[in-house]
């Protein structure tokens, strides 16, 4: 089998644009990124059935110009699952902006218990806040 | 007889229609649950009975050998599916008497059980799965349950708690399909048991980036240690029985799948150093984490990513010994782990909190509540009479055979593990169920937190008990129990797996 190289570019650059979109803040270009990664891999599958041939239908198509089908049930599985999974995701995106305005994913909940701590806490004793200054001599407050 | 093995998906799937018809009468729904569950128990029982007997059970469903789908029962696929349909069960009796007791504003009650019961019926998939694409199914079959119960109600909390959760999960749904692809293209079959034959002809460097790639799909469902960071930040905030059937079984789902293409597919190639290292962080680093937190659901949270290090620790040595540990501590974490988070929400409800700042002196005003705390507790720490002693006992003996340096860094950090673990465990028991009680009738302190009535109904203590039961039952019965999980390690590193798919299609 040789693979087509047209579909693997296409394939390569969709996931690229998919992983870029999925490292974003927000929720809705989440999604766009999954969805351009998911149709990525789709294409992958296709990349994987190899040459294209005549509906796989004995009968219809000699033996030899078939295209497999095995890897098409496998991507209509993938786009069904897709499907649900952009509903959902845009379900949850709407909620979140009714509930708080945006659809931005959190920040790691450790993180920012910590900076909680850390905006309740007052500057301790020890503290020496430093101003570094433009005319070159540092400032140190008591 | 190989009849049976569609049930543990069909049951449930079933169930869940009509119980979804049902929605507009609540105890009928329930009644219906539960008679599901039931079944699929003692489905799953009777398999282990035949697996046991028969050898392993292969089904190719509508006979499209050798392209359709294999559903195939080993011992370990039995063991895990009756483990996980009595924890299950245990976890839906126990959400019942949350719904008698309380209108629970925040969890509809009409949706809960249909997605429950499919949630059963993608795990019993997994497990049932001989072919990678079905595997893959039945994750995300499991996975879209699970989102909807993780963001049941969707209160803010919920949304952002599971928006962390979809996120990672879609990534490794999206890399579970690339590597379904390379597969397909490097072999032309997703069937385990071809992939075996066909990947030894292969070179290594074709086979290594695919093995690795299914490692890394399956450890960050299993929150093995560098891909473990989402768990306890989208766990804790869940209701209880969801937070108990996630911990109990989707993690164990991914060492499943870990150990199920560990041995089935790759047998030649361990990765004993890979997966040891793994393993070894895991262990540490979760315990360090769980010893941090003053919340029980998280502390509890992160015992659970810890103790998933033993598991691997199994599967990385390879040896009959180590995997049959690996596949006792399973069976033992899923009873154990979903326990303790249970107990949690009884503690939610009794207390009001689940924050160790907030509590003291359970175990005075409800002893019930300290015994129920108190058995599963010491298990998980692994003290001498129970079950997890027995399985660390069986890890740390295969790992003291091996003999290797990693082997014995694994020993070392288990045992130190599991000091940790008593210590975070002493903690919460100090804090929490010892002292002066501190428990007034204080109102809940956000939305997150139930109500607080200062009583337990009695329902909800009956599920939990069954399932504490269940893991005495372990230690009781651990000697047959651990015979039966050496055949199954046989079984595993023997080729009769592979036979039994086989001879269905070269008929």
């Amino acid at each position: 089998m040789s693979p087509n190289l047209t579909l693997a570019i296409i394939a390569g650059a969709l996931v690229a644009c998919g992983v870029y979109l999925i490292t974003e803040r927000s929720l809705s270009r989440i999604l766009m990124g999954v969805m351009l990664a998911g149709n990525g891999v789709n294409i992958l599958f296709l990349v994987a059935s190899g040459r294209a041939g005549g509906p796989p239908l004995i009968g219809v198509t000699a033996k030899e110009d078939m295209s497999d089908p095995l890897p098409q049930a496998m991507v209509l599985t993938a786009i069904v699952i897709a499907l649900a999974t952009s509903a959902f995701l845009v379900t949850m995106a709407y909620r979140s902006f009714q509930l708080n305005g945006h659809d931005e994913v959190q920040d790691d909940v450790e993180d920012a218990r910590i900076r909680e701590l850390a905006a309740l806490d007052e500057a301790s004793d020890s503290f020496e806040e430093i101003r570094f200054s433009d005319t070159g001599a540092d400032v140190v407050s008591e | 007889m190989n009849n049976l093995l569609p049930l543990p998906v069909l049951l449930p799937m079933f169930g869940a229609a009509l119980t979804l018809l049902l929605g507009r009468r609540p105890r009928l729904q329930r009644l219906v649950s539960i008679l599901t569950l039931t079944a699929v128990c003692g489905v799953a029982g009777s398999l282990i009975w035949i697996t046991d007997t028969y050898g392993v059970q292969a089904l190719w469903v509508g006979a499209w050998a050798p392209l359709g789908v294999v559903l195939v029962a080993d011992r370990l696929a039995a063991l895990m599916l009756t483990v996980a349909s009595l924890v299950s069960l245990c976890v839906l009796i126990y959400s019942t008497g949350q719904d008698e007791e309380e209108v629970y504003r925040e969890t509809p009650v009409s949706i809960f059980h249909p997605t429950f019961l499919l949630l059963s019926a993608g795990v019993s998939d997994a497990f049932l799965a001989g072919d990678l694409f079905n595997l893959f199914v039945g994750f995300e079959i499991l996975l879209f349950a699970s989102y909807v119960l993780l963001t049941m109600g969707g209160t803010a909390a919920r949304i952002s708690a599971g928006s962390i959760y979809v996120v990672i999960n879609l990534v490794s749904s999206l890399l579970f399909l690339t590597a379904l692809a390379v597969i397909y293209a490097a072999t032309g079959t997703v069937n385990m048991a071809q992939l075996s034959l066909r990947f030894a002809a292969l070179p290594g460097d074709v086979t290594m980036p695919i093995q690795l790639l299914l490692l890394v799909v399956f450890a960050i469902k299993a929150a093995v240690f560098p891909l473990s960071f989402w768990l306890p930040d989208s766990y804790p905030t869940a209701p209880a029985p969801v937070t108990a059937v996630f911990a109990g079984l989707l993690t164990k789902v991914g060492v499943y799948a870990i150990l199920r293409t560990q041995t089935a597919i790759f047998p030649d190639r361990p990765l004993t150093e890979l997966l040891g290292w793994a393993a070894l962080a895991t262990m540490l680093i979760g315990i360090l984490g769980a010893v941090a937190q003053s919340e029980i659901k998280r502390l509890l949270s992160f015992t659970l990513v810890s103790h998933i290090g033993y598991m691997i620790f199994g599967i990385a040595m390879a040896t009959q010994a180590s995997l049959a540990g690996a596949i006792f501590y399973t069976a033992h974490h899923i009873t154990v782990q979903a326990s303790l988070f249970l107990v949690a929400g009884l503690v939610e409800r009794f207390g009001g909190s689940t924050s160790m700042d907030r509590l003291g002196g359970l175990a005075t005003m409800s002893p019930v509540l300290g015994v129920l705390f108190f058995v599963p507790a010491m298990n998980l720490a692994g003290i001498p009479p129970l079950s997890g002693f027995i399985g660390k006992l069986g890890l740390l003996a295969a790992g003291v055979e091996v003999g290797t340096p990693l082997a014995w860094a694994l020993v070392a950090g288990s045992v130190v593990t599991s000091l940790l673990t008593l210590y975070a465990i002493a903690k919460v028991w100090n804090r929490a169920f010892w002292g002066t009680p501190v428990l007034g009738p204080h109102a809940p302190h956000d939305e997150s937190e139930g109500e607080s009535d200062g009583r337990l109904p009695g329902v909800m203590v009956a599920g939990t008990a069954a399932l504490v039961v269940l893991g005495l039952a372990l230690t009781f019965f651990a000697g047959p129990l651990y015979e039966y999980v050496d055949r199954a390690a046989a079984g595993l590193l023997g080729s009769s797996y592979l036979e039994a798919v086989l001879s269905g299609w070269v008929r």
